[in-house]
């Protein structure tokens, strides 16, 4: 498979994108001029709080939905204007998986296969490639219905990759699952991603951090964040650490030790230190607790959800909102 | 594309007990009618045969026995055509069939086109019944013909506003009593009009079937079966388009 690097804006690797996407659902926007580009070989992950529009933008984007504006292109075939030949270049997995309960996993899969134009003399060997992908090997005679909701969702994923699609757009693939299974499968989209390029949504954020290239964040319909996934990690700035004691001391005597910040108790009665860009206190911090006897039990980076980076940027973005009124 | 379309809803129909128990269902009642119409002529034919243009056992046989399936298919095709497209929609899985290079008049021809295979087979099962006659005497081949015609163009009727009715809600039950309700409205339309020339006897499903019963293939009659079946085929593909349109 082709791999270019992903930073030029050369078009002739773009294998989906989508411009000015709008819906409207009477008089709400659900999803307001969306602009998606995604390159052979990334992975994108769609965030954004629930209702946010992720699952309607997929829904247009895999022909499941009409937008009420805008162009999608798939490898350069026009969505609307040629579904079938689009998308048959495109596997979906919807945040419910569409599996047909009564039928067997090789029955299933065969049908995807055949549905999505594999010739009936390669369908064999996609079947057994796709189910060694997904870790379905053992489970080719049983009914879906009698499968685990973990195994059910690699079906899904399964029955998503099964042609070979150029692009892979998986709807929160994660729900729902145990923290093992959902490591297999970020595992597996990882994989993906050698031969096909894939949209993800979800709305954790270290899900996104541990697979994706780039990241898009949507909110009330509209994309207001739009990087590499570097840079989000440096929007989020160094993490804040989270300390307990047994003695707690008083914020001063804390807030005096080199390269700490701003020092707050947290609700439930924890001590949140802000750092210093340029100097870690984290080792200060322990020999000074261990020296006065606070009797340290916790210490750790605060975890960033997508909620905080997610404030700090609508309202970073009302702020650009008011200078802009304001030249 | 519609053949795997239709493979499919073959298999998922055949996976419940409900398609087995409906055919085995339509088997007995079939054979009783047959075999109660058939004593009824060995007791008649005696008095009957010496007469001139007496009816032959493909009149008193056949035609009853085609007439009674119209009835017992009304009954069942809304419990085969429930699932369709309304069990999809429960279970969500048509995003399945929409987002594959498949179109959704293909979806949708190919929903009716298992349907139809399954009657097709009750229909031929009756057929088979009425060609065992063959045997013992002489049958109006004619007549046979006109009325498994019939039966076969009325069951499709049947089938086709099953599938709209279907693509209509998300749940089958709903689907199979709604359906149920719009075929014996139109079977008994025009029930309490003495007008001759009403409109309404235009309109009846079973008023079209006396023709076939007769052994009269009559165009007007054809176009009426024909038409139907094509309205609600189109109208369940811009419905299920609406889905995408509107959702």
């Amino acid at each position: 498979m082709l791999e270019t690097s992903s930073t030029d804006g050369a078009s002739a690797d773009s294998t989906l994108s989508a411009h000015g996407l709008s819906r409207a659902f009477g008089a709400t926007r659900a999803v307001d001029g969306v602009e998606l580009e995604l390159r052979r070989g990334e992975v994108l992950g769609l965030l954004g709080p629930n209702g946010a529009g992720k699952t309607t933008t997929m829904q247009m984007l895999t022909g499941n939905l009409a937008p009420s504006s805008g162009s999608i292109s798939i490898c350069g075939i026009d969505l609307l204007e040629r579904p079938a030949a689009a998308k048959a270049r495109l596997g979906y997995l919807p945040e419910i998986p569409p599996l047909y309960k009564e039928l067997r996993v090789d029955e299933y899969l065969r049908l995807a296969a055949r549905l999505h134009r594999v010739p009936p003399a390669r369908a064999m060997q996609a079947l057994e490639q796709a189910k060694t992908r997904c870790g379905l090997e053992e489970m080719g005679r049983r009914l879906i219905g009698t499968l685990s909701k973990g195994y059910q969702q690699r079906v899904g994923i399964a029955q998503a990759i099964i042609h070979m699609p150029d692009v892979v757009i998986l709807d929160e693939p994660t729900v729902g699952l145990d923290p093992n299974q959902i490591r297999e499968i970020r595992t597996l989209i990882r994989e993906l991603s050698d031969s096909h390029s894939v949209i993800l949504s979800t709305h954790i954020l270290p899900e996104v951090e541990a697979v994706c290239d780039r990241v898009q964040i949507l909110h009330r319909g509209r994309i207001v964040y739009n990087d590499r996934i570097e840079g989000l990690r440096q929007f989020r700035g160094a993490p804040a650490l989270l300390l307990n004691f047994r003695h707690a001391p008083a914020l001063d005597e804390l807030a005096g030790i080199p390269g700490v910040g701003q020092v707050q108790r947290t609700p439930d009665g924890m001590f949140r230190v802000e750092r210093d860009a340029t100097l870690d206190p984290t080792d200060m911090l322990v020999q000074t607790a261990v020296t006065r006897g606070w009797g340290l039990t916790h210490l750790a980076p605060e975890r960033a959800t997508l909620e905080d980076v997610f404030v700090q940027l609508t309202q970073q973005d009302a702020a650009l909102g008011v200078e802009a009124a304001a030249a | 594309m519609i053949r795997l379309i239709a493979m499919k809803e073959l298999r998922l129909l055949f996976a419940s007990p409900l398609a087995w128990v409906v055919l085995a269902f339509l088997q007995l009642i079939f054979a009783w009618v047959f075999l109660s119409q058939l004593q009824t002529y060995l007791e008649v034919q005696q008095q009957i045969a010496l007469q001139p243009g007496a009816p032959g056992v493909t009149e008193v046989v056949v035609a009853p026995l085609f007439a009674t399936a119209t009835i017992v298919l009304l009954m069942v095709v809304p419990l085969l055509s429930m699932r369709l497209v309304a069990e999809e929609r429960r279970a969500q899985t048509l995003p399945f069939l929409m987002s594959s290079p498949v179109s959704i008049t293909q979806i949708v021809l190919g929903k009716y086109l298992a349907l139809m295979l399954v009657l097709v087979l009750a229909i031929g099962l009756i057929l088979l019944m009425a060609l065992s006659l063959y045997a013992a005497g002489r049958l109006d081949l004619g007549l046979l013909a006109a009325n498994a015609l019939g039966l076969l163009l009325m069951a499709g009727s049947f089938a086709a506003v099953g599938l709209y009715l279907s693509c209509l809600t998300a749940q089958p039950l709903l689907a199979a009593v709604g359906t149920f309700a719009v075929l014996l409205g139109l079977w008994l339309i025009n029930i309490s009009t003495r007008d001759p020339q009403s409109l309404l006897h235009l309109l009846s499903l079973l008023r079209h079937f006396e023709n076939f019963s007769k052994g009269i293939i009559a165009i007007p009659d054809l176009a009426y079966y024909l038409v139907l079946i094509a309205l609600f085929l189109l109208l369940s593909i811009r419905r299920l388009d609406g889905d995408r349109l509107r959702a």
